[in-house]
């Protein structure tokens, strides 16, 4: 920050003529890089933004990598494999390549780990910033509700909506989703609340701003830097907890190359080939890790204080 | 201190009842005939919309609502749709294991976390310290269910020093809370040495050194009970996120608990005995939060003078 500051103050001195807009868009910009650029110099985050990309492209390209029907097609003759140069990751109890189904099934637990914390954290996000700009009785009656659902544990309440809306990936979609909301709505509210106290948000206030004016142009971007680290590390648990929901058979159906179901179906084969239950884990892992690591990096990056 | 009790247990009444409304709620919002389910496919319209009739299920969700709270206030859970037993009794047998099961995995996961995170905070930048928290890090992204995996396939099957399956000794939970509780005692881990280390910046500290305090009683007196209160409620809200865990986890070592009630009880539609389930867990989860809370009265002079200052007004 201090940097930006030394930065600025001779740039407004020399270009007097800078409209408002650019003078915004200049800042932001600098922030942005500013991040960045303590972001860059942390190796765990780098790492693990490293292993964000190869998984995102992996979802991107799953097709071209690797044919998808390998990874569907039975074939008993070639079962339980070890790994080899033709079945890298060895086949499974149908003589299915192991390495066809991990690469594909980036598309189910990844991704529905990232479009949950999306979607929960713009419901979530919504309500925690009503509740905390507002205040008084809105504030006190969603965060009631809020605090009564926290009192269920995340994944009796993931398991709970799902067996009303029967399994598949729709619905355990929308049951971690909603399992989450409560989370986020009270982190957000916190992180309101803690903007709405500055001076800042006075002086607007003062000056007659229109109330949405000041929670989105205001409020918002100095509170999104919470929001993006809770996000972040949410992802990685949110994926663990949709391959959780699919290992106990509540989640994504077989054959659908699930890494939670796979590991579900490969457990009775395991004592004889190992691989089999090896890589979907890993496969499950990394990509927590990768998001975890970059989390971390993130928090770090956007605040330097909590920085140890 | 009684009052802050007090206040905290009338809490929960309202809060108990808006659990049962969401749960009560969600099982509500279910597809498919609890009767046919009962009678089977076979049977006939008359026999259903009779049977549905009896169970009261023709009435409106509220009056449903408000007699499942009234029969709850007599103890009474209703019946299981599958077995015909009462799902209290079928709860009260299998909870136990479950409890076990969980209060296990969190000792082990308090144990192994608090310590080796004041150790990485006390020595911070050490190697120790880099590799306790690089570690962490790679477990805490691990799905307990594969550590469990992992687990029987080495200590079971390679090794075949513990047992894979059922919960008969002492020696068939070691494996499910050990796998259970290292993600966990990997974020306690990180939260401790965070906490550890904001606290060793305060100013107190210094003071503490600055008068020639030992290190070890700075660290163990001033440092660590500051640091530790918000380490005690993560306890509890980990233990919340452990009774998940656990349903998964008995699954993985055919444990007969709680967890592998709710989830057959959810593959066969047995709408009561889900309810049920679910609500014994989140009482109890209730129950412990409400014990990390009189616990944090008791550690926090700052709440505990709050409410002797009040009673004195």
């Amino acid at each position: 920050m201090n940097g930006n500051m030394k930065d600025a103050s001779p740039k407004k001195h020399v270009s007097l003529s800078l409209t408002e807009d650019e003078a915004v868009n200049f800042k932001k910009k600098s922030q942005l890089k500013e991040v960045w650029r303590r972001m860059r110099k942390n190796k765990m985050a780098v790492v693990g933004l490293c292993i964000f990309t190869v998984i995102v492209l992996c979802t991107i390209f799953a097709d071209l990598i690797v044919d998808y029907d390998k990874g569907i097609d039975q074939n008993i003759e070639i079962r339980l494999q070890s790994p080899s140069a033709e079945h890298w990751f060895g086949t499974d109890m149908y003589g299915r390549d192991m390495f066809a189904r991990i690469i594909h099934g980036t598309r189910y637990s990844f991704v529905m780990g990232i479009v949950a914390v999306i979607v929960g954290i713009t419901i979530g996000g919504t309500l925690g910033a009503v509740a905390g700009y507002y205040g008084g009785i809105v504030d006190t009656v969603i965060m009631r509700i809020m605090d009564t659902v926290m009192c269920i544990p995340f994944m009796l309440l993931s398991l709970t909506i799902v067996s009303a809306l029967g399994p598949g990936l729709v619905n355990v979609l929308i049951a971690l989703m909603l399992s989450m909301v409560p989370n986020y709505t009270r982190v957000i509210r916190s992180a309101i609340l803690t903007v709405t106290g500055m001076d800042y948000i006075e002086a607007a206030k003062s000056c007659g701003t229109p109330n949405r004016y000041i929670v989105f142009k205001h409020v918002l971007p100095n509170a999104i830097g919470t929001v993006i680290v809770q996000a972040t590390m949410s992802v990685g648990s949110t994926i663990i907890a949709a391959a959780g929901m699919s290992f106990i058979g509540m989640g994504i159906q077989p054959p659908a190359p699930e890494w939670g179901s796979m590991l579900s179906e490969g457990r009775e084969y395991m004592r004889y080939s190992p691989y089999i239950v090896l890589f979907p884990g890993l496969a499950i892992a990394f990509s927590a890790l990768a998001l975890n690591l970059m989390g971390d990096g993130l928090r770090d990056a956007l605040d330097p204080r909590l920085k140890d | 201190m009684l009052r802050f009790i007090c206040k905290r247990i009338l809490v929960i009444i309202p809060t108990l009842l808006g659990i049962i409304f969401i749960v009560f709620g969600i099982m509500a919002l279910t597809p498919g005939d609890p009767a046919k389910v009962i009678l089977g496919e076979k049977a006939t319209p008359e026999a259903i919309e009779k049977l549905n009739k009896e169970m009261g299920l023709d009435k409106p969700f509220l009056v449903r609502y408000v007699n499942y709270v009234l029969d709850l206030l007599h103890g009474d859970m209703g019946n299981s749709y599958r077995s015909g037993r009462e799902v209290s009794e079928e709860i009260l047998t299998r909870l136990p294991t479950t409890i076990r099961l969980t209060i296990g995995a969190i000792v082990v996961a308090v144990c192994l976390g608090i310590p080796l995170g004041i150790l990485s905070a006390v020595k911070q930048y050490s190697f120790f310290d880099i590799a306790g928290t690089m570690t962490a890090m790679m477990a805490a992204s691990i799905p307990a269910f594969w550590l469990a995996l992992l687990f029987i396939l080495l200590f079971a099957l390679k090794l075949g020093w513990l047992p894979s399956n059922g919960s008969e000794s002492f020696r068939h939970y070691i494996l499910p809370s050990l796998s259970l509780a290292i993600p966990t005692s990997a974020s306690l881990l990180r939260l401790t040495r965070t906490q550890m280390l904001e606290t060793i910046r305060q100013d107190y500290i210094r003071t503490a050194r600055a008068k020639g305090q030992v290190e070890r009683k700075i660290t163990f007196r001033h440092a660590l009970k500051n640091a530790l209160l918000p380490v005690v409620t993560v306890v509890g809200m980990e233990f919340g996120f452990l009774l998940g865990g656990a349903v998964i986890c008995e699954q993985v070592y055919s444990i007969n608990g709680l967890g592998t009630l709710i989830i057959n009880a959810i593959r066969m539609k047995d709408i009561p005995q889900v309810t049920g389930s679910a609500l014994f867990l989140a009482f109890f989860f209730m129950l412990v939060m409400l014990l990390v809370d009189i616990l944090y009265a008791y550690i926090d002079p700052r709440i505990r003078a709050r409410y002797q200052t009040r009673s004195k007004k």
